[in-house]
């Protein structure tokens, strides 16, 4: 008796463990909600508004995905993570998608197992200081005492540079953004670095942003982006293909102000397969047919997010700069709907 | 007169095993035995399994790749080509010190206000009382980010230090810099020193020892193992004569005078911390992290000390105080001959498990960034490689080694002071 139950209390946790590693299109189907690993708050790219609604330039991309393979754009649970906290929650699934300006390096697609599914933001390393150091170049900062986050690419640029530079440095290891902020402030440490976007980000939210200047020196590439899960070919491309499509939606000018007119059929075949009306693209990704256009109509296109969350008219004021489509002499170029 | 018979012999049945209340225990176990095993086994095998889905086979290899990332607090030499090894085994170093440094400090600070809150004086013991139940009360990071946070936003920034007329100046003869990135205290330095030897070559737990700090160190423990002579002496002269002869100054001279005099030799003094660019540079660095957590740990963990204490005096009957004083023995000497060997047989046992959690309350580092083992180990190299498995087992062997050395050295001092009884 008391064995049958044993073996079958094993049997019972045996198949449950086996079942959180089938396909994830039908776990989140299941669940009827896309679970989102976003910022701990960084205003512009995820940081809850003051209703508690996630709003932001990668909240954005979460509910762009939830639209697309649920229909919804609300059936999405954020779950803030740390950059230390991040990879371990997505390995261990408990997010279905990171999307949290995490920069595509090797080590992390090819060695931590994770599969980027493009870039939404072409960013690299800067340094922000109070304008009253005085300082011009990241090249005076000699023994400076420099805030990082840890578990970042950040902490590992920084070493390179320092080094490379032949000056030295105290680290000053933090774990979130909001912590970083209060050190900095009070002065406990003379430069805050991470991206120049989270730079900008940072400093907007500041009570005086003039009185902190961004140092010149962009010292590394970070292609920030989405990324899942390796072994799950099918939910990546999913992923991969929601990005591609928020941003070929910019390309070919599908705006949330005239996509419904769109979706009725236009004479551009290649809105026409991104919208459903002509072929069978949503099918082949285990969607419908309109998954594309609920993904554009969550939060409009790629420029219409840009703009709406970090854009020039915004606090944090980004340029398009390396963000802008190929035509308009940026580097965001997807590959065709086809 | 005997009626009683044996009982008639039984054939043993499968039943018994569950039936026979001389079997059935032993089956409970077996039972229970191999559904443990089957738990543990079926663990391991779904890990494996899991941790193989998703192409990552268990490897500890990264251990000796180059961690790349820089750790502020060292006890050793480390930069950042250095392995991850190297950077866990800096991070072990900072825990231990933390530790250390906790436990003193605690040790101190409990049993000093344990003895006031059992004061006549209604005002010390009542404060003690309140200090008591706000530290143990309340969770131990909330303190630690407190005093980090206090640390952050009072103190001066080191640039407040500059200027013509700065808004900060330093204390005790220039010496001591109080900023909110740390304590800039002056270091001690040898102009004649005998260098350092070089441990395990250039292997990743190598480390240097600086044979200054032995010799001073060795000459001074010399000094107090000679004064144990003397007053083992003057007990002897006391016991044969009934007088005591006046030893203090014989013992201060022994301890004081070699210790100052290889001082001398090496060239002791002490090198001041001084602006210079954005921090102070010369003179030992006592980090912010390092100061908020080694304060809280020890004021938290010595409320806890403080009830072990008191619990420990109050355990003595107030009978042997009472008998010690018609013996004539004076207050002093009650506390040291008769209350405290006795109390402190209850003392110690709990004493060890407060230091062991200390111990591995300090792995909340993290919160205020302090690079402990939590925060390389388990932090940056675990992120960085994404190795968790390995990095989480490693680190829990670490503070299981830990916490056994901690229990065993103190129960070698527990056998010392236990009551003996005849
Ligand atoms: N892109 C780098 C750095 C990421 C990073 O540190 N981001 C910061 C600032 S841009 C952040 O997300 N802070 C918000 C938070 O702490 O939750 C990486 O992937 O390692």
């Amino acid at each position: 008796m008391k064995k049958t139950f044993i073996l079958g209390a094993l049997t019972v946790a045996a198949m449950s463990a086996g079942a959180a590693s089938a396909a994830t299109l039908d776990d989140v189907k299941a669940r009827g909600k896309l679970e989102c690993g976003v910022n701990t708050g960084l205003v512009g790219f995820a940081a809850p508004d003051a209703n508690g609604r996630w709003e932001g330039f990668d909240a954005a991309y979460c509910r762009a995905v939830a639209a697309a393979v649920l229909g919804d754009p609300d059936a999405v649970e954020f779950v803030p993570l740390t950059t230390k906290t991040r990879f371990t929650a997505l390995a261990a699934a408990e997010v279905d998608v990171l999307s949290r300006n995490t920069t595509w390096t090797f080590s992390r697609d090819v060695d931590l197992k994770f599969e980027f599914v493009g870039v939404n933001y072409y960013d690299g390393q800067g340094f922000m200081a109070p304008k009253n150091l005085g300082v011009s170049s990241a090249k005076e900062l000699d023994g400076a005492t420099v805030c990082i986050q840890t578990g970042t690419t950040t902490e590992l640029n920084l070493a390179d540079f320092f080094r490379a530079n032949n000056i030295s440095y105290e680290p000053v290891p933090i774990e979130t953004n909001a912590e970083g902020q209060t050190q900095y402030l009070a002065g406990a440490c003379d430069v805050y670095t991470t991206d120049a976007s989270g730079l900008a980000a940072t400093r907007a939210t500041f009570e005086d942003p003039s009185a902190h200047v961004i140092l010149p020196e962009i010292i590394s590439k970070e292609p920030l982006g989405p990324l899942v899960r390796h072994g799950d070919p099918e939910w990546g491309d999913i992923a991969r293909w929601t990005l591609n499509a928020l941003i070929a939606a910019e390309e070919l000018g599908v705006t949330s102000a005239n996509i419904e007119e769109l979706a009725a059929g236009s004479d551009n075949p290649e809105i026409n397969r991104l919208l459903g009306t002509e072929g069978n693209l949503g099918e082949m990704l285990g969607l419908e047919a309109d998954w594309a256009k609920n993904a554009i109509m969550a939060g409009g296109n790629y420029g219409e997010i840009f703009a709406k969350t970090i854009g020039e008219s915004t606090p944090i004021g980004l340029a398009r700069g390396l963000n802008a489509q190929w035509k308009d002499g940026g580097i965001l170029y997807v590959p065709p709907f086809r | 007169m005997t009626t009683l018979t044996d009982p008639p012999k039984e054939s043993f049945r499968l039943s018994m095993l569950i039936y026979d209340s001389r079997y059935r225990s032993m089956t409970i176990q077996i039972v229970a035995l191999i559904a443990v095993l089957t738990l543990i086994g079926w663990l391991i095998s779904n890990t494996a399994q899991n941790l193989a889905d998703l192409g990552k086979q268990p490897s500890f290899s990264f251990l000796g790749e180059s961690a790349g990332y820089d750790i502020n607090q060292r006890l050793i030499d480390y930069e950042n080509q250095d392995s991850h090894l190297r950077a866990a085994f800096v991070g072990l170093l900072n825990t231990l010190l933390v530790a250390f440094m906790g436990c003193i400090a605690a040790t101190l600070v409990g049993v000093f206000v344990g003895v006031l809150r059992l004061s006549n004086n209604w005002v010390v013991a009542r404060l003690m009382t309140i200090y008591v139940e706000m530290f143990r009360n309340v969770p131990v990071l909330l303190w630690i980010i407190l005093v980090m946070a206090i640390l952050i936003e009072t103190l001066p920034a080191p640039r407040a230090f500059r200027g013509e007329t700065p808004e900060a100046s330093m204390m005790l003869g220039d010496s001591v810099a109080f900023t909110n990135r740390g304590f800039y205290v002056p270091e001690p330095l040898f102009s004649r020193g005998i260098g350092d030897v070089h441990l395990f070559g250039e292997a990743a737990l190598r480390f240097d020892v600086s044979l200054d700090l032995i010799a001073v160190v060795a000459t001074f423990i010399a000094g107090l193992l000679i004064s144990g002579l003397i007053t083992r002496r003057a007990d002897r002269i006391q016991a044969a004569t009934g007088d005591r002869p006046r030893t203090w100054h014989w013992k201060a001279a022994v301890i004081v005078i070699p210790t100052v005099a290889v001082l001398a030799i090496l060239g002791f003094y002490l090198g001041k911390p001084e602006l210079q660019g954005f921090n102070f540079a010369g003179g030992t660095h006592m980090r912010n992290s390092l100061i908020a957590l080694w304060l809280a740990l020890s004021l938290y963990t010595a409320a806890f000390i403080a009830e072990i204490v008191r619990a420990g005096i109050l355990a003595i009957s107030k009978g042997q105080t009472e008998a010690a004083a018609a013996l004539g023995l004076r207050q002093r000497r009650i506390m040291s001959l008769v209350v405290l060997p006795q109390a402190l047989r209850v003392i110690i046992p709990p004493l060890i498990s407060q230091y062991l959690n200390l111990t591995k309350n300090s792995s909340l580092a993290i919160a205020v960034g302090y690079m402990d083992i939590t925060g390389t180990l388990m932090g940056i190299t675990l992120n960085q490689t994404g190795r968790e498995l390995e990095t989480i087992l490693i680190g829990m062997l670490i503070y299981l080694t830990i916490s056994l050395t901690i229990s065993f050295v103190m129960n070698l001092y527990n056998d010392a002071v236990k009551l003996r009884e005849r």
